[in-house]
């Protein structure tokens, strides 16, 4: 199984429980939409990711579909309840089985 | 017909006839690789009605609860920064479940869909987007309990379509 593409994530080291934390996370892909002809005038293949989730204490707390009409290097921003210390699993899934898993860990204090 | 063309050469007949030819006929197919990129569409707003139907079968779609921030006027039509809200406590009784984006004149008229809940904590959502064309943009939103609501924009690119 080959990587989608380099991942860039941003999650806030620690939160208070029960603070709304803001999360980016941008992966690296063409998103080729399959519109466009090369040079010779044949369309170039379609290649896109397909889906992002993102993971929280193994809860999935975001889900993203994307079509060919989401930008090269897809990027979200979106946000989450800090409930407990624990694991953020981001991954991507692109149209020819590429997976990309990146994981950020964050430390959740009582309030 | 060359004994015609005996007037002091326009420049653009500088190279002769089959320059000139070869030129426009160079020109022209410039012109439509550009359109062939992008696949005739139908009628902007039937495609728009078609991707709803689709996705949200006859359900009523209100106006209001949600604000899509999109620049009125974007440069390039293959980066458009966007923001989605939904006016929503976020709580297990009342929250968003989803949001949608509609391009009404892209070839594809469905841009994103996803997925929130009561563990979001706020219904907010930024993306990057192609837009092939001036055109309107829709969100729409589905709350838990089952209503949709929705919010258009209008932005013009300057640089469009063939990026896509």
């Amino acid at each position: 199984m080959s990587e989608v593409g380099t991942a860039r994530v941003r999650v806030p080291e620690r939160a208070k429980r029960g603070e709304v934390i803001e999360i980016r996370a941008m992966i690296e892909h063409p998103m080729e939409s399959g519109f466009r002809l090369n040079n010779v005038g044949k369309p170039i293949p379609r290649h896109i990711v397909e889906s992002f989730t993102c993971e929280y204490d193994g809860r999935e707390i975001f889900r993203a579909t994307l079509h060919p009409a989401v930008s090269t290097n897809p990027y979200f921003l979106f946000h989450t309840v800090a409930t407990v210390s624990g694991e953020l699993r981001f991954t991507w899934k692109d149209d020819r089985g590429g997976v990309t898993t990146h994981i950020a860990r964050i430390e959740v204090s009582a309030e | 017909m060359t004994i015609l063309q005996r007037s002091p050469p326009s420049p653009l007949s500088r190279h002769g006839r089959g320059a000139v030819t070869r030129r426009a006929a160079l020109r022209a197919l410039a012109a439509g690789v550009c359109l062939l990129a992008v696949p005739p569409s139908r009628a902007a707003p039937e495609q728009l009605a078609a991707a709803l139907r689709e996705a949200f079968g006859d359900r009523a779609i209100t106006p209001g609860k949600v604000t899509l921030e999109l620049p009125k006027l974007a440069e390039n039509g293959a980066v458009v920064p966007v923001t989605v809200s939904v006016d929503s406590p976020m709580t297990e009784r009342d929250h968003v479940k989803s949001i949608h984006l509609f391009a009404e004149k892209n070839p594809l008229p469905r841009i994103l869909e996803v997925q929130l809940g009561p563990h979001s904590g706020k219904a907010r959502v930024a993306s990057r987007i192609r837009i092939a064309d001036s055109q309107q943009i829709t969100a729409v939103a589905l709350l838990s309990d089952g209503t949709l609501w929705s919010a258009a924009v209008q932005v013009e690119v300057t640089v469009a379509g063939c990026g896509l």
